[in-house]
């Protein structure tokens, strides 16, 4: 997983300096191609440990860079927890800020992702969205120049840590277009998006990362857009003020004739000519969802990338996920231009977090609010002792216009009455608040604070089984092997391997290189020989496989593997076939009624290599795969030219060595012709030849004319 | 209706001329300035060419980003927004003004590379 890297990029950064990061270029990843770090990089996460661990080193207090970074998470969080209640305060009130942060504290949603050992982009990069939207809100309502600096610079926080810097990046021209569409257009709010734009774009782009996106591509063309109109606008506002009603029609139809066909036409002639790229795969993925499957596999294979159910949105959120519409529509009644922001982010994060399991963390801290909101207001009515005045005439008023309906709480005869049911119902509220806690306490201490590398089974009488086979693996091939060895795995592992193992990958976890990964993908699926061409020309020395067949554990290659062949029928579309995969029934499986393809490929020989004479207990037959509960049909696997290195303890993760190609036989010169077409036709098993002997009595047969000579 | 255009421009230079406060005028004229620059910046890259781009774009988003800076400071400094802007004062405006013109020209710099 992506910390491995992350730690592994932190520790360059704080052994070799600011400027080696930035220039690192990586030989030992995507062997042989290389990968240029500096530039492929969001650099938020490893400066701010890097900052961090040099500060505290320049006091003597010595830390070392791996403390930093596993507890760098939890303190983010709590300086998240201080900017939501910041924007909360902003937003509704001091009350209703405090809930906010209670409810971000705990959570689930986002303690996923921010607990300790948790050293991903989001940890920093949850806090940078908060403070940014807080500093925002704080703009919009003052008017101030400070505090839209303020925001820019946050945003540019956020840039450099994560890529969902475009979610605020088209949230706020949303924003500021809406509030044109509502009249509610000001000076105020045209200073700060002014300011922010420009600001903010130049910010931007200072990470290499980024380089010029902001003005070439299309997810970002949608504020330079509303940057243009908020002039246009603001400027036509100015002369409407000095102009009578008969010049003013002259000159705005003047100016809108022209101005905005030609600011129409030049985008879409931007956009033809290539100049402004199209919205990339990853975020177009986020309009059409089908688009992903079809056309780049690799995307669509992520498991975070599917999505949510209700189950998740229930275990992530608990109760915050009903009382969140309540606050939803307390904001709508009570408009206002920073509530208006917020309804936008509440319901653009719904749709997203739908559309991505990913994406429920960008979810979280509105639910966080808005619900707080809810709370906040139902407690202000139902706590106090005195219903405000106001209200009295409100409620009396509608008591007369809705004769037949019966309110709560109208006019002082009902103190009484009203007493009873407030505090029954802060009761219940305060009930449903213990209930969540309660959740949240235990899904953190079930789902995720368990480390990923080190796996726990409980047995039947509930004592726990350690399997530590990825440590083992990984240890094995940093004693085992040499330190310029190359290892071929699948991707998932990429980065697992580079920081534990030290070793140098052909693929990892930044999947940059489709073409590569497919290269991959198809010699894991081709047959031994082609594969055995594939790793000769990549140079690889050892091949990885996860392999859960005896433990039961599902995420292993065999399950993976028709995301491998979908994605390297992408590249090579008429040698893997993901129909040759699957059975003539149209299924996929591995037992006797597997198609001979998948029989054949080299993940399969692999990891069931020896499998058949395993029998795992006296119930089933030798060669039962506890993951896919089918006994595997083909038992006698036998390698040509791998051979088998290392199987941990439960063969979780097993090792092959990619052997020498066979030495070369002495050639007679009669047969001395290059036929290079005919490779595969002589590899064959030592032993055997490939003509049979042709015996005829009298005549002495010589064996090494037979042999058509050897690669 | 160049007629009309022409007078509605006249008309609109005079009042202009004589109601706005000298102050106003002074930013004006600054953002006339900062304006022409940007726009020969624009022809400069048209005629010679993009590269290297990020000194051309480093170059007129500093453009942009005065003008845009001078109009903030001309809106919260006229009397007559006084209404909009309840917890800035000229002197808060114009010290805003001058801590965004510093970090800008802080990223500036780093950018022209």
């Amino acid at each position: 997983c992506v910390n491995r890297f992350n730690y592994r990029s932190t520790h360059h950064l704080s052994t070799n300096g600011f400027y080696e990061f930035l220039n690192w270029f990586d030989e030992r990843a995507w062997y042989p191609l290389g990968r240029i770090v500096g530039g492929t990089v969001y650099p938020g996460l490893m400066v701010t440990a890097g900052l961090i661990h040099y500060l505290l080193n320049l006091v003597h207090l010595s830390v070392h860079i791996r403390d930093v970074c596993v507890f760098l998470a939890p303190v983010f969080s709590g300086l998240t927890v201080m900017s939501t209640f910041l924007l909360t305060r902003e937003l509704w009130s001091r009350a209703a800020g405090l809930l906010s942060a209670c409810f971000m504290a705990v959570v689930p949603g986002y303690i996923s992702r921010s607990v300790a050992g948790s050293f991903d982009n989001e940890a920093v990069a949850i806090f940078a969205l908060q403070f940014t939207f807080f500093l925002w809100v704080k703009a919009v309502k003052t008017g101030s120049v400070f505090w839209t600096v303020g925001c820019c610079l946050s945003y540019f926080y956020m840039v450099s840590a994560w890529g969902g810097y475009v979610f605020i990046i088209n949230l706020i021209p949303l924003h500021v277009f809406v509030l044109l569409l509502m009249r509610r257009f000001s000076k105020r709010v045209y200073i700060a998006y002014s300011t922010f734009y420009v600001i903010g774009l130049i910010l931007s782009m200072q990470i290499p990362f980024v380089g010029f996106q902001p003005i070439r591509t299309s997810e970002h063309m949608a504020a330079a857009g509303v940057f243009v109109l908020v002039q246009i606008y603001s400027f036509l506002q100015a002369l409407r003020e000095r102009l009578t009603r008969q010049e003013r029609q002259t000159v705005f139809s003047v100016a809108l004739c022209a101005a905005a066909p030609l600011l129409c036409v030049c985008v879409v002639y931007l956009n033809c000519i290539g100049w402004i790229a199209p919205w990339s795969g990853r975020f177009y993925s986020l309009w059409d969802t089908g688009y992903a499957k079809v056309h780049i596999p690799i995307i669509a294979s992520v498991s975070e990338h599917q999505p949510t159910t209700w189950v998740s949105f229930f275990f992530d959120l608990h109760v915050l996920v009903c009382t969140f519409p309540a606050g939803l529509w307390f904001c709508i009644r009570n408009i206002s231009d920073e509530r208006v922001f917020v309804v936008l982010y509440a319901v653009s994060a719904v749709y997203f977090a739908g559309v991505m399991v990913r994406l429920m963390l960008t979810l979280t801290p509105v639910v966080c609010v808005l619900s707080a909101v809810a709370f906040s207001s139902v407690f202000e009515r139902y706590l106090s002792d005195d219903p405000p005045a106001e209200d009295d005439r409100k409620n009396s008023g509608s008591v007369y216009e809705k004769a037949g309906k019966v309110r709560k709480h109208v006019g002082v005869c009902e103190e009484g009455l009203g007493s009873n049911i407030k505090s029954l119902v802060s009761v219940l509220l305060l009930l449903l608040l213990l209930m969540f806690t309660v959740h949240c306490t235990w899904v953190t201490s079930n789902a995720y604070s368990s480390p990923s590398v080190v796996l726990a089974s409980y047995n039947h009488d509930g004592s726990r089984n350690i399997l530590d086979d990825f440590r083992e693996a990984y240890s094995w091939l940093r004693l085992n092997t040499g330190p310029h060895t190359r290892i071929m795995s699948w991707w998932d592992y990429g980065y697992q391997i580079a920081g534990m193992a030290n070793r140098t990958t052909l693929v990892d976890n930044n999947t940059w290189n489709n073409s590569h990964i497919a290269l991959v993908g198809k010699a894991m699926a081709s047959n031994e020989s082609a594969a055995y061409d594939i790793m000769r020309l990549l140079g690889v020395d050892y091949v990885l496989i996860v392999f859960g067949g005896v433990i039961g554990y599902v995420g292993d290659d065999i399950n993976k593997f028709l995301w491998m062949v979908r994605i390297a029928e992408g590249e090579h579309p008429g040698d893997v076939r993901e129909r040759d995969f699957l059975s003539p029934q149209g299924e996929f499986r591995v037992d006797r009624s597997a198609s001979p393809a998948l029989l054949h490929s080299l993940l399969y020989k692999m990891s069931y290599y020896r499998f058949g004479e395993v029998q795992l207990d006296f119930r089933a037959p030798p060669g039962f795969d506890r993951t896919r509960n089918a006994e595997i049909g083909n038992k006698d696997v036998r390698l040509e030219q791998l051979e088998e290195a290392f199987s941990s303890e439960h063969w979780l993760v097993r090792i092959y060595r990619v052997k020498d190609p066979q030495n070369r036989l002495e050639r007679n010169t009669h047969t001395h012709t290059h036929t290079p077409s005919s490779r595969k036709a002589t590899r064959r098993k030592r032993g055997f030849i490939k003509n049979k002997l042709v015996l005829k009595k009298g005549r002495r047969v010589n064996r090494k004319q037979k042999r058509t000579g050897l690669d | 209706m160049s007629n009309s255009v022409f007078s509605v421009l006249s008309r609109f230079v005079e009042e202009y001329r004589s109601s706005t406060p000298n102050k106003l005028k002074m930013i004006d004229a600054y953002m006339l300035y900062i304006l022409l620059t940007g726009v020969f910046q624009f022809l400069y890259c048209v005629l010679v060419g993009t590269f290297p781009f990020n000194s051309f774009l480093s170059g007129f988003i500093s453009c942009v980003g005065c003008f845009i800076l001078a109009v903030c400071l001309r809106i919260q400094i006229n009397p007559q927004n006084k209404g909009d802007f309840l917890t800035v004062s000229p002197e808060r405006a114009f010290a805003d003004f001058l801590f965004a013109h510093t970090v800008l020209h802080l990223v500036v710099v780093n950018f022209v590379g």
